[in-house]
């Protein structure tokens, strides 16, 4: 009797305990997904307050920012199975390839876009190399290169991505330990790694010259960079004086330091096209087409220009960005540095497991 | 008097209800999942086979085991540097300070420990960075003819590791050295005993289990951190945890990454074992 009593009320305990937990759990991984909200994974300056603010004004939707990038985009949509956010910002290269492999995205339907505001080349380009089994999974936003910063004042004879080795600047350089520099410093061997991206013998030859490259030139780097502030800092204090970098982070420091620019390489700045693209779970897909349209019009993309430092594929918003950005950008890129423009095609699979090893391997070599 | 014991079960239940579902949750069932991924091989986008190849990876690429065991041999040097430098605190500490003095060089000890790691890393960067402190004062001075770089080198690494964990070395052994009592001590020296022999015989055969606890704590500490290493080695840091990290985050390799988690689990706890059997303590002992 006594028994069964006590049994009765550790199973009711654990009867309770399971809905606790359960309760627990739902309040803290769904709870703010309400409808009025747009949770959005971006990179930083992609999503000002001010625009925010006229968004809310506009529409009465909230926008929730996550600060990202790519590898740590497809992470977290995989991770989650593509639940969490309801729109995300990954470059165009990068989107293919992760919905082939992990299905964290989902189709975009064109017609609740109005192409209208858009490039039409940018448009083409990226809707076509974001295309998986015939449907399009991104939209394009904001593009940029990159390429070379340089203190012109004590390293201007850098030209390309290999001047980084130069004996002279030892200690003195910075680029990050990631894909970018593998490919920048490819074509700057004269080699190039985009026309072997299906060919993975042809690849891992290219990837292994890169390899002893960067490992020669492991003497001449301070410190690899991982986030955009980090090699702004160690440029400001002159502790590198030339980088692999993003333009946008040239023309920032080029507002404080008159000798310190962005520059586009012998070889060509890599250029890439960050999109919108719908999360696979996302729950709010109709916030997602109205801030897609919304940060499009010219004014609107202007002001995400002056905020991210980059130029956007919103169609007429040139007219109405700051004239000193203009003026960076021609001083960096006369037109023949546009036409030399290496963009980014889409990454296909098995090539970042190859270049992941690359990097793991330099990041372990001996610095001479 | 049943009642009551069925009443003291669900007592004890409902206090140990955190306990076991902290476990479960966030312990047991992630780790299951993690094993179960690393033991799978990718074979075509969204397919996978059961497989070894992850652990194999390991052993068959010099790059991780040595990585590792690099890990492996700066964690145990932090942990020794840490006592040597942590043990004469700890007994001034617990023995020879007084009063207000004492708990004020115990605060002094911890102090450090109330604000972040990342805080206190990025403290560390501005005084050995090129451009930083140390290097101006010593140009200041006269001792150096142009910046010196101190960080971005092993001996940086050391430093933040062994400053990192000095707390959970001073602790146990402050505690430990406090139970010793001091007419021990006297007796020993009033029958002629040496400094050394009294501490060898006396001392530290006393605050073992505090040592070996602390260094416990501490190698466990330092095999696991991330951040000191990754931000103060610079290009040559090379940490196990940065492998683990980077096949999870930057190369979307999970079985990799779970395969790495597992092997620094079980090495870790080989390597504590190994550590335990040579000085010939036991795990029971420390918790006294």
């Amino acid at each position: 009797m006594f028994k069964y009593k006590q049994e009765g009320r550790i199973v009711m305990i654990k009867s309770t305990l399971k809905v606790l937990a359960g309760t627990a759990i739902v309040a803290l991984f769904a709870g703010n997904a309400q409808a009025d909200t747009l949770r959005l994974l971006t990179w930083g300056g992609y999503a000002p307050d001010e625009v925010i603010a006229l968004f809310k004004k506009e529409t009465g939707i909230d926008v929730k920012v996550t600060k990202s990038n790519n590898e740590d985009m497809i992470s977290k949509l995989r991770a989650t199975g593509g639940s969490g956010f309801d729109l995300a910002q990954p470059s165009q290269d990068r989107i293919a390839g992760a919905q082939r492999e992990y299905g964290i995205y989902k189709p975009l339907d064109l017609s609740k876009i109005n192409k209208a505001q858009f490039i039409d080349s940018m448009f083409k380009s990226t809707t076509s190399q974001s295309m998986v089994d015939g449907k399009v999974y991104g939209v394009p936003h904001v593009w940029g290169t990159s390429g070379l910063i340089v203190d012109k004042s004590k390293a201007g004879w850098v030209k390309d991505y290999t001047d980084l080795c130069d004996p002279k600047l030892k200690g003195k350089v910075s680029y990050r330990l990631k894909r970018p520099t593998l490919i920048g410093f490819a074509f700057a061997m004269g080699m190039d790694p985009f026309a072997a991206y299906n060919d993975k013998a042809k690849y891992a030859e290219i990837l292994s010259k890169v390899e002893k490259k960067l490992i020669s030139c492991k003497g001449n780097v301070k410190a690899y960079w991982s986030g955009g502030d980090q090699l702004l800092n160690l440029v400001r204090s002159g502790e590198v004086v030339a980088a692999m970098a993003w333009d946008t982070g040239g023309w920032k420091l080029n507002n404080e330091m008159k000798s310190v620019t962005f520059v586009a390489p012998k070889s060509g700045a890599l250029g890439w096209i960050d999109s919108f693209a719908l999360p696979a779970r996302g729950k709010n897909d109709e916030a997602a087409y109205k801030w897609i349209n919304f940060v499009m019009q010219p004014k609107i993309a202007a002001m995400i220009t002056k905020a991210a430092g980059n130029f956007t594929a919103s169609k007429g918003a040139d007219n109405y960005v700051d004239a000193r950005l203009k003026a960076q950008f021609q001083e960096s890129f006369p037109q023949e540095a546009i036409d030399n423009i290496k963009w980014y095609p889409p990454v296909p699979a098995g090539l970042e497991e190859m270049e992941g090893k690359v990097l793991d391997r330099i990041k372990a070599a001996k610095s001479n | 008097m049943e009642r009551v014991s069925a009443g003291t079960k669900l007592t004890v239940l409902v206090l140990f209800a955190p306990f076991i579902l902290w476990m479960l949750l966030l312990v047991i069932l992630p780790h299951i999942d993690l094993l179960t991924i690393s033991l799978r091989e990718r074979v075509a986008p969204r397919v996978y086979e059961f497989s070894f190849k992850n652990y194999m990876e390991f052993f068959v690429e010099p790059l991780y085991w040595r990585t590792f065991a690099r890990t492996a041999i700066m964690s145990i040097l932090a942990t020794v540097l840490t006592l040597i430098i942590g043990f004469p605190i700890s007994y001034y500490i617990a023995k020879i300070a007084r009063g207000r003095l004492k708990s004020s060089l115990f605060l002094l000890c911890m102090l450090p420990f109330w604000v972040s790691e990342l805080v206190r890393t990025f403290g560390w960067m501005i005084l050995l960075r090129e451009s930083g402190i140390i290097s101006g004062v010593l140009q200041w001075l006269g001792l150096a003819d142009g910046p010196v770089e101190m960080l971005y080198n092993d001996a940086a690494i050391m430093v933040g590791l062994v400053y990192t964990s000095m707390l959970f070395m001073v602790v146990p052994l402050v505690s430990t050295l406090d139970s010793l009592d001091d007419g021990l001590i006297e007796a020993a020296y009033d029958l002629g005993g040496s400094t050394i022999a009294i501490l060898r015989e006396i001392v530290i055969p006393h605050a073992m289990p505090g040592i070996v606890s602390g260094c416990i704590v501490v190698f466990m500490l330092t095999l696991g951190n991330y951040l000191t290493p990754t931000l103060l080695g610079g290009k040559d840091s090379l940490w196990f945890t940065e492998q683990i990290y980077n096949q999870f985050i930057t190369r979307f390799n999970w079985e990799q990454g779970s395969a790495f988690g597992f092997l620094l689990l079980l090495l870790s706890s080989a390597i504590i074992w190994t550590g335990l059997r040579l000085t010939r303590q036991r795990l029971q002992d420390t918790i006294k």
